[in-house]
């Protein structure tokens, strides 16, 4: 890589969502010098080692030791600083997740949480390190902004969009990699705003995070056999797009949402929450990871078992397609 | 700098300060009179002499921190914020009432002064140590972070990470104080969870301990004293040896009185007990 390029340049094919993580934020530390990071003896596997390497008396390792990490986060923050906090993700929002709700969210400090290894995505690893649970915590953490980026490109752009966020961000990556979702960094990225991916009027799935390009091949697969479907890449799940969900909701009546995480509380529950106090009525299933641990194995393969993959999402979309819905066409008395 | 104000002095403060931890009870309903009793000399200390704060700019950078781990002692920490001039004394009034600013355990976005919002235990330190290497990275090398804990707190994991890390990142400016009051809720500390030899373990974990008795003034003084000139490069630990509900005699030493509601008899009788304090 050339000297002085920035990471739009970055070949997102042989690069991690945490690869670019590491970058970036070593990049957005040279013109910062309020940014910080902390981590727990995973600098290198969360690639904010990146980050200690150009600014060794700016990243603190505190050893494996997750309530001490975000404390020490929490304490970082009140000086003025802008923490980054990096570890794997089940471990931010379970080993150390009353210090982030209590010493972080509750003071509703800048703790800018990256966490790595997110969903099945350490999939050999086994349940121990699985998270399918965060979003479900991080979300109904008061103050927490909550981004699942689909690819590298998307965390590059959330690493620099989330300096501006004034409260706690927490932010789930992958380990592995997965392919990239953009083909280049010229689309907009905004913390809040749902990305359409794909247009269509039969049916519309909401996903984010990995599965957010299965998505997408599905719904391209889907059009050559005359099924049109819509995708909404709903990157920011707290705080979520309402307008998003229910421009879908009137335009297509059929929402598939699509997530890699345990199917209670996570992006789906969010989704049926917006729809269901709406009060119009739409036919509506929740793909992600049952209600059980993961089994062991390569990421793609457990995708494939838990129909994340663009095989499963079609079958998925069917199926739905197929469901019957009360036949009320006119909702423009319901306003 | 510490302040020059004598022993004596202090003595008066600690003494006005558990006035107001029984009247702010009184007011509250009921609190945590026994550990908020026993610390009340180390606080009367710390805000009167030691610490650097100023009411009028309670933000400014250069002062020194305190986190009162035990959180669950605001009943003794926001009265002494009150003397000290952070709030107002007839705020005290409202304590634990219907969105009051003050509950049993202290919220620092609601707090004035108060630089961390503590309760549930374990977690002073750690967040105490954030701060001493933020302030640190920041090029501030002389204000101190003191943390508070209590002894029962000793139990949670986290105080010795946070204790390992303080001393790895030679924070020589964190001043850990251990409130031995001997005593948490279900009994006392070495039936429910013995913590001892606690000096030692501080030792051990590379912090210069200090041991004093955290109801004598002259002591407490001495042990803030040495701590405020630690020349080392480790944090520093002070064992303050206490007795639970120091100044009442009906709660000193009495498990039954980490927390309770006193009625207007017992309240006098209180009251009289704290004025009659040397």
């Amino acid at each position: 890589m050339a000297e002085g390029t920035t990471w739009t340049t970055y070949d997102a094919n042989k690069m991690t969502s945490k690869e670019i993580y590491g970058k970036v934020l070593a990049e957005l530390g040279e013109t910062n010098d309020k940014i910080v990071g902390v981590t727990a003896d995973l600098a290198k596997s969360t690639n904010i080692g990146n980050f200690g390497d150009k600014f060794p008396d700016r990243l603190f390792n505190v050893g494996i030791a997750e309530q001490n990490l975000f404390g020490v986060a929490a304490g970082l923050a009140k000086t003025g600083l802008i923490p980054f906090a990096s570890t794997f993700a089940i471990f931010a929002c379970l080993r150390g997740g009353e210090q982030v709700r209590t010493d972080i969210a509750y003071q509703n400090l800048p703790v800018k949480i990256i966490a790595t290894h997110g969903g099945l995505s350490f999939g050999p690893a086994g349940t121990t390190h699985h998270c399918t649970e965060d979003y479900a915590i991080m979300r109904a953490i008061a103050n927490m902004t909550v981004v699942i980026p689909a690819d590298g490109f998307e965390t590059a752009k959330a690493v620099r969009a989330c300096i501006d966020v004034p409260g706690p961000f927490y932010m789930r990556v992958g380990r592995g990699f997965e392919p990239p979702l953009h083909d280049d960094e010229n689309f907009e990225f905004v913390i809040g705003k749902a990305m359409k991916l794909h247009e269509g009027s039969d049916l519309t799935i909401i996903t984010c995070g990995t599965p957010t390009l299965q998505a997408l091949e599905a719904a391209k697969d889907l059009e050559a056999e005359g099924i049109s479907v819509r995708v909404i890449n709903m990157h920011t799940l707290k705080p979520i797009d309402r307008d998003a969900i229910m421009e879908a909701v009137v335009d297509t009546r059929r929402i598939l949402t699509v997530e890699e995480h345990n199917i209670i509380g996570g992006l789906g529950d969010a989704v049926a929450a917006v729809i269901a106090e709406s009060g119009k009525g739409c036919a509506f299933t929740k793909l992600g990871i049952p209600d059980e641990y993961g089994v062991i194995g390569y990421p793609e393969d457990l995708y494939a078992r838990y129909k994340l993959d663009a095989t499963g999402i079609q079958e998925t979309v069917k199926e739905l397609l197929g469901k019957e819905i009360e036949a009320d066409e006119d909702w423009t008395d319901e306003d | 700098m510490p302040k020059d104000i004598s022993v004596s002095e202090l003595k008066k403060k600690a003494k006005e300060l558990r006035l107001n931890i029984v009247k702010t009870a009184n007011f509250a309903g009921s609190g945590h009179l026994g550990g908020s009793l026993s610390c009340a000399d180390v606080l009367a200390a710390l805000y009167f002499k030691y610490l650097n704060v100023d009411p009028r700019d309670p933000d400014k950078f250069d002062r020194d921190r305190f986190i009162l781990s035990k959180g669950h002692c605001a009943l003794a920490y926001v009265p002494c914020l009150a003397m000290a001039g952070f709030v107002p004394m007839d705020s005290l009034e409202h304590f634990n009432h219907y969105e009051s600013p003050y509950g049993m355990h202290p919220d620092s976005k609601k707090v004035r002064g108060c630089d961390a919002s503590t309760g549930s235990l374990g977690h002073g330190l750690p967040m105490g140590v954030g701060m001493a290497l933020g302030l640190r990275y920041q090029g501030n090398l002389t204000s101190k972070v003191v943390v508070l804990m209590g002894d029962g707190e000793q139990d949670e994991g986290s105080v010795w990470e946070g204790a390992m890390s303080a001393h790895h990142f030679k924070l020589k400016n964190v001043i850990a104080i251990v409130d031995r009051n001997k005593m948490m809720i279900d009994g006392r500390t070495e039936d429910v969870m013995s913590i001892e030899p606690i000096d030692k373990k501080y030792e051990a974990f590379g912090f210069e301990v200090i041991v004093c008795n955290g109801n004598d003034m002259a002591e407490v003084d001495a042990a803030l004293a040495k701590a405020w000139a630690n020349d080392t490069d480790k944090p520093v630990c002070i064992i303050a040896n206490t007795e639970k509900g120091y100044g009442v005699k009906r709660f000193q030493g009495n498990v039954k009185w980490h927390y309770g509601a006193m009625n207007s008899d017992l309240f006098k009788e209180a009251v009289a007990d704290i004025e009659a304090m040397d």
